[in-house]
């Protein structure tokens, strides 16, 4: 019996001594990303490096996904069972993300991270990543549209450049138009809203919102393409595209940032595109006001953790240090930060050397503080999907803008109000 | 008592188990095994599981995998968008199948000469067989910009061409045709070897008959080359009901919904609307309209195939 309790006692020490020799098991987290640039990925790297030197058990990957599909390729991870623990979101997808239970609630998270300060967030940041009192994913890039110009084409076209129409009090969308006309009859493409290429029809929020239109109810259960604010919006927009020849026609190439048009509506991160061998005179300015008077519209980006993922706890405690106020002031390098602490010139001019104070503030600060976040519904990619094949028959020349208006609020109603 | 006497005849020798044939039938299936296990586990399978999912309400974002019975199939049935994403399926398949297997055959005929120097032609028209798909679709989206290439060599002549990928007819034929130059090398390599199967003394016979190049070609080239021209067809269509990276690359379904395929149709449903389940059944109604297909050119072999028994 001795004997076998000798055996016994040996054998659990041969198993519990090597067991004990080795470190606990290293966790590994993945935040899926539609970045691939070096230096963001440079000080995604560092920050996880910094977790990882606090939590020595904990090693954090950043996944690198193509922009285009980017969703459709998280929605295939989650559906093979290979959820990421954390991913960015775009703002138009917020709400399938925040209101389906696919992300954890990170509030009681955010609180009780040490000197994270949750009160310093703007509210109207947090809005769209808010559900039932909670939040389900953290806004870490905040980017106002603003209207980047080509001041030498507009000078070589014989108009007054957009500055100057600022100080005149004159910079509306009338006379944007009217510059995009000149330039092109000189030549050159006039006005080019970046990324739109007539299907991200919902990039057309920077200019029709000068009219106040929207293209849904504030509780987006009904259509209002058919509204005169956008009805007028989409006859301006058609107009300058197919009358004035103001914007670039449908399927026209041409890059704002290789010198060949006029003006260009994007976000401020893409002042990275600026060339900067044979540079041209550029300017970056608010939106032109519309008939409905000066307004902004802000692009946002968030960080959420999925329920699904391997480890949503030690995820969510990551959240909490990559966005707090420290690593928030690195990540504004890039990213407009939602934290009010940080949207100051001083901030900001660090992250952008490339814009002037004037710039900064006219555009960023302004546009952040008063700006309205871009369209976000509920099943968007559908309802994007519905409307823009509706919209299609709108990119033709002599097109009935209210007959289309009817037609995309005919196909998209019945999504809005399910 | 009579004395038991011994026999000479030898004792009954215990069959062997592994006899020649036993020997040969399990070769047979050791060779075939892992063609067997790969259809298992890559085709029946998933097939088995894409049948489970469309019986299954599938929200991934939501988690929620629910039996919801057939109706994912009737939703189908009344899918308003269906007739139109059959109808450009349709236009497409013929559109691709008549264009293609034309140009195949021609350019099989044509590079079928004892030439100097046609190796080259033979070796121009099937590169594109190789070349990266999406690549290959890239660049034709940018030939086919209303300010590209095609409409640049189209404005040295005088003619204003059209926005190719934003007018419905012009965007389906440019799908069918950046899809015919990809692949028509294939089935022109093909007819080329189908062309020189065919006995040169049949055409010396029809000449000395006083048979004209098209009756000859009519009559000769066209029934001996039938059993090619069916396989090419069945791979073809096949093929063309399968097409998506052009679509999801050149126009996305549009404009409007005019070039919106089955396939496409699918992959909107279930990778960017989330419907794994309803997508699911958009692929059983594709198997089976790819099945019926096969199965119905597979029984008109006899009037396409000029010596199928």
């Amino acid at each position: 019996m001795k004997l076998l309790d000798l055996r016994l006692a040996a054998l659990a020490a041969g198993i519990a001594i090597p067991l004990a020799a080795v470190p606990a098991m290293a966790t590994d987290i993945r935040m899926a990303i539609w970045t691939a640039n070096e230096a963001h990925l440079k000080l995604f790297n560092e920050i996880g490096a910094a977790y990882t030197a606090a939590h020595p058990d904990v090693k954090v990957k950043f996944d690198s996904r193509a922009f285009d599909g980017y969703t459709t390729t998280l929605t295939t991870q989650i559906a093979g069972g290979n959820a990421p623990d954390l991913a960015w979101i775009l703002e138009t997808t917020a709400g399938d993300f925040v209101n389906s239970g696919a992300l954890v609630p990170l509030k009681a998270a955010f609180k009780a991270s040490a000197g994270y300060d949750l009160t310093d967030v703007t509210q109207s940041s947090l809005a769209l990543w808010s559900a039932g009192g909670d939040i389900y994913a953290y806004p870490f890039s905040t980017s106002p549209f603003g209207m980047f110009v080509n001041n030498d084409v507009i000078k070589a076209a014989g108009q007054k450049t957009p500055a100057e129409l600022i100080a005149s009090g004159e910079w509306t969308w009338a006379n944007a138009i009217k510059i995009n006309e000149a330039v092109a009859a000189a030549g050159k493409q006039g006005l080019i809203v970046r990324d739109f290429d007539y299907k991200v029809w919902d990039n057309l929020a920077s200019i029709w919102s000068g009219w106040g239109a929207t293209p849904w109810s504030a509780d987006g259960k009904t259509c209002t393409f058919t509204e005169p604010p956008m009805v007028a919006a989409m006859t301006f927009i058609h107009n300058a595209i197919f009358t004035r020849k103001a914007i670039p026609g449908p399927g026209v190439t041409a890059d704002f940032f290789a010198g060949e048009a006029a003006m260009t509506i994007t976000q401020i991160s893409r002042a990275s595109l600026l060339p900067k061998e044979n540079p041209f005179s550029w300017d970056l300015l608010p939106l032109p006001a519309g008939p409905a008077g000066e307004y902004a519209v802000i692009g946002q980006a968030g960080i959420g953790v999925f329920a699904k993922g391997k480890n949503p706890a030690v995820a969510t405690d990551f959240l909490a240090f990559f966005t707090n106020p420290e690593n928030s002031q690195k990540l504004a390098a890039f990213f407009p930060p939602a934290r009010a602490s940080l949207l100051n010139v001083e901030v900001l001019g660090k992250a952008n050397p490339r814009l002037s104070p004037e710039q900064l503030k006219a555009v960023v600060i302004k546009g952040i503080s008063t700006g309205k976040v871009k369209l976000s519904h509920a099943g968007f990619a559908e309802i994007q999907q519905t409307a823009r094949a509706a919209l299609d028959a709108l990119w033709v020349p002599n097109a009935d803008v209210s007959a289309v208006m009817k037609s995309v609020c005919a196909r998209i109603q019945p999504m809005l109000a399910m | 008592m009579p004395l038991a006497t011994p026999t000479n005849e030898p004792a009954p020798r215990k069959r062997a188990f592994w006899t020649m044939a036993r020997r040969e039938g399990l070769a047979g299936y050791l060779f075939v095994a892992p063609q067997v296990a790969g259809i298992i586990a890559f085709v029946l399978v998933p097939l088995g599981l894409v049948f489970w999912y469309s019986l299954h309400e599938w929200n991934v974002l939501a988690g929620s995998f629910r039996f919801v019975s057939d109706a994912n199939y009737r939703k189908l049935l009344a899918d308003p968008a269906l007739p139109e994403v059959l109808g450009a399926t349709a236009i497409f398949s013929a559109g691709l199948v008549a264009f293609n297997l034309s140009l195949a055959l021609l350019l099989a005929v044509l590079v079928n000469q004892k030439l100097r120097g046609i190796v080259v032609f033979r070796t121009l028209f099937f590169s594109p067989v190789v070349v990266s798909l999406v690549a290959w679709t890239i660049v034709w989206g940018f030939l086919l910009q209303a300010n590209g290439g095609i409409n640049g060599i189209l404005g040295v002549f005088g003619i204003a061409g059209p926005n190719w990928l934003r007018t419905p007819a012009t965007a389906m034929a440019s799908v069918i045709v950046v899809q015919v130059f990809k692949n028509v090398g294939l089935n022109m390599v093909l007819f080329l070897a189908a062309l020189q199967g065919v006995p040169r003394e049949l055409y010396e016979a029809a000449r000395v008959d006083g048979a004209s190049r098209f009756k000859q070609f009519r009559r000769i080239t066209v029934p001996l080359i039938s059993p090619t021209i069916m396989l090419t067809m069945i791979i073809t269509i096949v093929g063309s009901l399968q097409v998506f990276a052009q679509i999801a690359v050149l126009t996305q379904g549009g404009p409007g919904t005019s070039t919106t395929v089955l396939v496409y149709y699918l992959y909107q449903q279930a990778f960017q609307f989330h419907r794994f389940g309803y997508g699911a059944t958009v692929s059983i109604l594709l198997f089976v309209i790819v099945a019926v297909l096969t199965f119905a050119q597979w029984q008109m072999r006899r009037r396409i195939v000029f010596y199928e028994n």
